[in-house]
């Protein structure tokens, strides 16, 4: 008769398995980060760079003592998401450059349509990041806002705002067919309100 | 016959917890899978400002990652406390930055190689001088997607 191998006590093992569990537990960083997208324009200098009429241009320049001037103007940060969009929202085209669907004042010295109107952000080399962000914050801001009162008036029965579309879009589990019913609505809405933003390289001092 | 007879057992029988480390094991198993491991040490300050018009970041392995602030208090004495790069685990200067997004880069799918973004984690008190220079290394090595990662809050937080 073969003799019995002494069993191996097993009973720490569990314990073990729970150390290790534990170690895992407290080092899972279950984190996802977000931010503001943006596309650099590509290095390749512009021969012939278009002409675009003053009307059409919205600067802003944040100075190297972080504050903020709007067409020259000095202006509170609460404030620069209105003034966008009032900008933006204008419409003082006339004929073909017509803005149909702009609720603006209309004004002849102004913007064109949102399709024209491009937002120059300048910055100084002391600029705060902070700051910078804040204000790249508030003029996307300025979009959104135009495109989630468009969105819900020509889409009412999404019963969402652009920004969630764009959310639920860009959603992993969201469905094939849910993002393709999405994708021609939101590239409407993209269309409408171009993000024309161009953010200017730095200027030693302003 | 006796053979077969069980042995009577008059004291109660013990919970059998032999199947406890395979449950354990099997958690385990789960959260190695599932860990992602923060694979840099920040050594540069890194409180990002707060932005609330923010959009997700792509999945991690379609991400370079950069970073800038200020050293943090154990590097001062050594590099300063003028805003500085941290690529991967060392302090690096501007015109490092094209050969680390290029080096990046190539350690991707290929697949991937044309939708890759570059996160910049930058310290909300560093001067714009340094991105802006980020940024313009970054145009060269034609890397134009990039994403301002930020803290979700609103903006009156970055005073």
């Amino acid at each position: 008769m073969a003799r019995k191998s002494p069993e191996v006590n097993a009973g720490s093992m569990a314990d073990i398995a729970f150390l290790l569990l534990i170690f895992f537990l407290v080092t899972t960083t279950i984190e996802t980060d977000s931010g503001i997208n943006r596309k650099l324009p590509p290095m390749e200098d512009v021969i012939d760079p278009p002409v675009i009429k003053q009307r059409n241009i919205f600067t802003v320049v944040v100075n190297k003592n972080n504050m903020i001037l709007v067409e020259e103007k000095l202006m509170d940060l609460s404030d620069v998401r209105k003034a966008a969009v009032k900008f933006l929202d204008n419409g003082g085209g006339l004929g073909e450059e017509a803005c149909d669907y702009c609720k603006g004042e209309r004004d002849r010295s102004s913007s064109d349509n949102p399709d024209k109107a491009i937002i120059s952000l300048k910055n100084d080399r002391e600029t705060d990041y902070k700051v910078y962000i804040s204000v790249q914050n508030e003029l996307v801001a300025a979009y959104n806002e135009l495109r989630d009162r468009e969105f819900l008036s020509l889409y009412p029965n999404e019963r969402m705002s652009f920004v969630e579309a764009d959310k639920k879009y860009s959603d992993p589990r969201t469905s094939l067919k849910a993002k393709a019913a999405l994708k021609p609505k939101l590239s409407v809405l993209k269309k409408m309100y171009p993000q024309k933003l161009s953010e200017a390289e730095p200027s030693k001092n302003i | 016959m006796s053979k077969f007879r069980k042995k009577k057992n008059d004291e109660q029988a013990a919970i059998n917890t032999a199947s406890l480390p395979d449950i354990v094991f099997m958690l385990l198993f789960f959260f190695m899978v599932a860990t992602v491991m923060r694979d840099n040490t920040l050594m540069v300050d890194n409180k990002l400002p707060a932005a609330d018009q923010i959009q997700k970041l792509d999945k991690k392995d379609r991400v370079i990652y950069i970073y800038a602030g200020k050293p943090s208090d154990r590097y001062e004495s050594k590099y300063g406390d003028q805003a500085r790069i941290q690529l991967n685990d060392k302090f690096s200067v501007v015109s490092d930055v094209g050969a680390y997004v290029l080096a990046e880069r190539a350690t991707k799918r290929e697949e991937l190689q044309n939708v890759l973004t570059t996160a910049l984690k930058v310290d909300g008190e560093t001067n714009m001088g340094l991105i802006s220079d980020i940024k313009q290394e970054l145009r060269k090595v034609n890397a134009l997607k990039i994403n301002y990662t930020t803290r979700v809050g609103d903006y009156t937080q970055n005073r």
